[in-house]
Parts: C-alpha cells; sequence; structure tokens
C-alpha cells in the first residue's frame, strides 16, 4: 500500500517537475526574436515542413471519416425517416469536433514526431552547441518558428478537413444514398453557426498547434542525445500531445458551451 | 610579457559527482598558439566549454580579455562569442546544409554582407581548407576528415579573434596533416589570431605552439614552451610527451580491481 502512494507520489512528482521545465522553455522561447530579415524565410520553411507535408494525410483521412459519418448518420437518422437532416448531423460532427481532434491527433502523428527527431538528432550531434558557439539561439532560431508553424499551420489544416470530410458526406449520403441535395446543403446552411461552431474548432486547433509543436519542441530539445534517447523522446511527443489534445478537448468545449 | 585574453582562475568542476577540475587556473596569451594537451577523458573537450561559457563552474571564474564569462548575461556571452570561432571535435556540421551553406551560416546570421560577397568569403575559406570542389556536398557525403575540414572553414568564416580547436588532426592523413598545421599556424600570425589547439599528436601541437598545457588527474601537471616540456621531468608530462605506455598515466578509467570485477556477483 505504501509503495504503491510512493510511486503514484513520484509519478506525479515527475509529471510536474516534466510540466515545469515544459513551461519555462515555452516562454523562454517566446521572447526570442529571430533577425527580423530571416523570420518569413524561417517560418515558410516550417508551415511547408509540418503544414505541407501533412496534407496527403489529412486530405485521405477527412475524405474517409467524412464517408464514414455520412454512412452511420444516414442509417441512424433512416430510423426516424429524416434523412435529410443529414447534412446537419455531417457538419456539426465534423466541424464541431471530429475536425479539430483528428486533424491534431494526425499533426501530432506526423509533423510532432518528425519535430521532436529533427530537434533530438540536431542536439546529439551537438549542432545547437555549435549553432550557440557561433552566438546564434538556438531557441530564436529553431524552436520559436517552429512554435508559430503549428500556430498556423494546424487551423488551416482544419479548415481543409472538415471541408473535404462534408464533400466526403455529400458524396455518399446525397450521391450513393440518394437525400436530396437540396435538403442536404440547406439545412446544413441553417443549422451550422459561423460563431459558435465555426470559429469555436478554430480557436480550439489554434489552441492545439502550439500545444502539439511545444510538446515536440520540447521534448526533442531535452532528449537524452542517443538513438534510444531520441526514440523514447519520439514516442512521449505523440502519446503526450494525444492526451494533451484530448483532454484539452473536453475543457475547452465545456468552457466554449458555459458561454466563456 | 603579452596580455593573457583569457584567464582560467581557480576553476572547479564536476559532471555529476565526477570531478573533473579541482581548482585549476591557467592564461592564454594573446596573439599565441596555446596547446592544452592530455590523456583521453582527462576533460580537455569540457575544459573549452568551460572557456566558452558552455558549461559553468562549480567554482571559480573565467575572463575574456575584461570581462567574465562566467557571470555575463546570456545577451552578451552571445556577443563575445561571435569573436570566438569553436571546431568542435565531430564537427557538428548543420546536416541539412550543404557544405557551402554551412560556411555560409555565420555570415548570413551575423553580417548583412550581399550574395556576391558571401560567396567570396565562403569560397575563399573553403579554399584554404582544399575543399572548393566539395561545396554542393552534405554532410552525409563528405568522409570524416573532410567534414571535419568544413567545420574549420566554418569556424574562420567570420574572422574570429580566437579560435578553439578540438583535435583538429584527428583523421587527417600524413598530408593533409602537415597542411592543417601550417594553415593554423598561418591563421594565427597572419590574422593575428588567438589559438587554442586540443591534441594528441605531440610532434605536430608541439612544432607550432608556443605554450603547452598538460592536463592529467584534474590538474595541470606541466605547463611551458614545448622545448622546456620535452625536457620535463615530472612523470606525468614525461610519460604524455615521450608517448611511453608505462608510467603513471593510468590507461584506464578509475575501476575496482579487474579480478575482483570478474569475481563479482553483480552480473549474476
Ligand atoms: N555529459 C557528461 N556527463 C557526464 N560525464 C561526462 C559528460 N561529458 C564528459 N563526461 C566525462 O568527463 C570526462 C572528460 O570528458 P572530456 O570529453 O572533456 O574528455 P577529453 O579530454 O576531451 O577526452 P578525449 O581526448 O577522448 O576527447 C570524461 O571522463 C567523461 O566521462
Ligand atoms: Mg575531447
Amino acid at each position: 500500500m505504501i509503495a504503491f502512494v510512493q510511486r503514484v507520489g513520484r509519478v506525479g512528482l515527475s509529471i510536474c517537475t516534466e510540466l515545469g521545465s515544459a513551461s519555462f522553455f515555452l516562454s523562454k522561447s517566446v521572447w526570442r526574436k529571430p533577425r527580423s530579415g530571416q523570420k518569413l524565410h524561417l517560418l515558410a520553411h516550417t508551415l511547408f515542413n509540418s503544414g505541407v507535408l501533412s496534407l496527403p494525410i489529412i486530405i485521405v483521412s477527412a475524405l474517409f471519416i467524412g464517408m464514414v459519418v455520412g454512412l452511420q448518420g444516414f442509417n441512424i437518422l433512416n430510423k426516424f425517416s429524416v434523412t435529410s437532416e443529414l447534412g446537419q448531423m455531417v457538419a456539426l460532427s465534423v466541424v464541431r469536433e471530429l475536425g479539430p481532434v483528428v486533424t491534431a491527433l494526425l499533426f501530432a502523428g506526423r509533423a510532432g514526431s518528425a519535430l521532436t527527431a529533427e530537434i533530438g538528432l540536431m542536439k546529439a550531434t551537438e549542432q545547437l552547441d555549435a549553432m550557440e558557439m557561433m552566438g546564434v539561439d538556438p531557441l530564436g532560431r529553431i524552436m520559436l518558428p517552429r512554435l508559430l508553424g503549428g500556430f498556423i499551420s494546424l487551423p488551416l489544416l482544419t479548415i481543409i478537413f472538415c471541408a473535404i470530410a462534408i464533400w466526403g458526406g455529400d458524396l455518399i449520403g446525397v450521391r450513393w444514398l440518394g437525400v436530396d441535395a437540396g435538403a442536404f446543403w440547406s439545412n446544413m446552411q441553417s443549422s451550422v453557426d459561423f460563431r459558435l461552431d465555426v470559429i469555436n474548432g478554430i480557436i480550439k486547433s489554434a489552441v492545439f498547434g502550439v500545444v502539439i509543436t511545444w510538446m515536440a519542441v520540447y521534448q526533442g530539445a531535452s532528449a537524452i542525445p542517443t538513438a534510444e534517447g531520441i526514440s523514447h523522446a519520439t514516442t512521449r511527443t505523440v502519446v503526450y500531445s494525444s492526451l494533451i489534445v484530448l483532454g484539452l478537448d473536453f475543457v475547452l468545449t465545456a468552457m466554449m458551451m458555459g458561454g466563456w | 610579457m603579452p596580455e593573457a585574453l583569457i584567464r582560467v582562475e581557480n576553476v572547479s568542476f564536476a559532471h555529476n559527482d565526477h570531478v573533473i577540475f579541482d581548482n585549476i587556473s591557467l592564461n592564454i596569451e594573446q596573439g599565441k598558439i596555446t596547446a592544452i594537451m592530455g590523456p583521453s577523458g582527462t576533460g580537455k573537450t569540457t575544459l573549452l566549454r568551460l572557456l566558452t561559457g558552455q558549461l559553468k563552474p562549480s567554482s571559480g571564474h573565467v575572463y575574456f580579455g575584461k570581462q567574465c564569462i562566467t557571470t555575463m548575461s546570456r545577451k552578451e556571452l552571445y556577443k563575445t562569442r561571435r569573436k570566438m570561432g569553436m571546431l568542435f571535435q565531430n564537427g557538428a556540421l548543420f546536416t541539412h546544409l550543404t557544405a557551402y551553406e554551412n560556411v555560409a551560416f555565420p555570415l548570413r546570421e551575423h553580417t548583412k554582407l550581399s550574395e556576391s560577397m558571401i560567396r567570396d568569403v565562403v569560397l575563399l575559406k573553403l579554399e584554404a581548407v582544399g575543399l572548393r570542389g566539395a561545396r554542393d556536398l552534405y554532410p552525409n557525403e563528405l568522409s570524416g576528415g573532410m567534414a571535419r575540414r568544413v567545420a574549420l572553414a566554418r569556424a574562420i568564416a567570420l574572422d574570429p579573434m580566437l579560435i578553439l580547436y578540438d583535435e583538429p588532426f584527428t583523421g587527417q592523413d600524413p598530408i593533409l596533416m602537415g597542411v592543417l598545421v601550417k594553415l593554423i599556424k598561418e591563421l594565427n600570425d597572419i590574422l593575428e589570431l588567438t589559438s587554442v589547439i586540443v591534441s594528441h599528436d605531440v610532434p605536430e601541437t608541439a612544432s607550432i605552439a608556443d605554450t603547452i598545457y598538460v592536463l592529467a588527474g584534474g590538474d595541470v601537471v606541466g605547463a611551458g614552451d614545448p622545448q622546456k616540456l620535452v625536457a620535463d621531468d615530472n612523470p606525468h608530462v614525461r610519460q604524455f610527451m615521450h608517448g611511453l605506455a608505462d608510467g603513471v598515466v593510468p590507461f584506464h578509467y578509475p575501476a575496482p580491481d579487474f579480478m575482483a570485477d570478474l569475481l563479482s556477483s553483480e552480473g549474476e
């Protein structure tokens, strides 16, 4: 019993220290300015790496998820003979929840893990030390553009995800199962609120974007500089950021529904 | 007596519990080539990291000119480091950039030179290390010795006041070794740099160094010009300078008695 309590205490403490040093790391990186001429160039580079390169997986998953939601929704709504509401059902579930959360989870797996591995390897091969020795601050040069990149690219990816998933629902519902196209789109139009649904979804994804890249960059920079250390750090990035995304999603949804 | 560019005063340092330096002091003189020698694992790389402020001593101070590296702010430290070039033991080239871009990196970060001037400087530095033809290769396409020479070109790209070389000769063939020795000497004399060389290669280093410090067991055991050290009769210094296998310098990392270790029950 005591051993159990000790273990819980130890795990709790280590989570707290980890969170503390991660927060410290974040606050340090945010205040570093890369040189003005380079900002755009560096940002474009990370937007390409974490945003554009994640597009294929986002598009394919969005299409299939939209089609599955369309199919499931049609079967349920059919029982109540209200298949004309399919458009509303697909759009609301995708825009409010599936879009931001699934995109964030895919982003963590695709871009987050790549970031951790990249930075971990730069640390292991002393590239970060070399940069410091040249009087260039790795926090400003490497970490900050990546954090900004996540903040910008994840909301954009989420919008693309939602659009394609809704198109997938249309493909199944309207083209295949024969729901009336007019009803599908007009019901969607009248039930989706721009402020409450679309904007809130984008706010969520911006928060997720920062949290995922923060985790990824922090894990990379604090990885033990060995092959094993980097592989552990990569795993931790994906696991922690997925859990944090799911937990935060609940908190943010509760706050938004509570009218904050 | 020339002025000391770097003064290390009563510095102690430990990695975790492993004491690397116990209260050492030494001076690096302006415009001279100072060599730091000593058996593998005595802390030569650690000393370079203390000199550049990458590691902080647990007690004592390191001065660069009149400034104290140990207590200066991060911003000042970064500014001071622009006056230093460092050749890392394994090169530490940026793997996502070509040899050319690696050498151009500090220039792009710290100067406002035009693209054509950057090109001239980079080609000049690469020519000096004999790798102008390899400018478009990525670090994974370079051999170990070539990577180290590109790293050297990068370290001198900004024409620093002080260059720290961590094992510049390792992995170079005898011809290149001669070229590098000459290059280091020329850089030092023509550009009036101050150089610090960490090396195991006694004859090469002794041929260009003005002062040599021999480290062993966390202490400076010998200091002076090469002739003095070759004649020194401190057992550590003599063993190291003449490459003798038998002597006071242990070949092994501190460990319990070998027989006792073999017979111990730890692995069961
Ligand atoms: N990050 C670290 N954590 C713990 N111990 C370390 C660390 N880095 C180095 N050491 C220890 O510090 C000692 C000195 O290391 P250092 O790299 O300075 O040696 P060196 O003199 O440069 O050796 P070599 O000539 O082989 O490069 C070694 O005994 C090593 O075990
Ligand atoms: Mg070393």
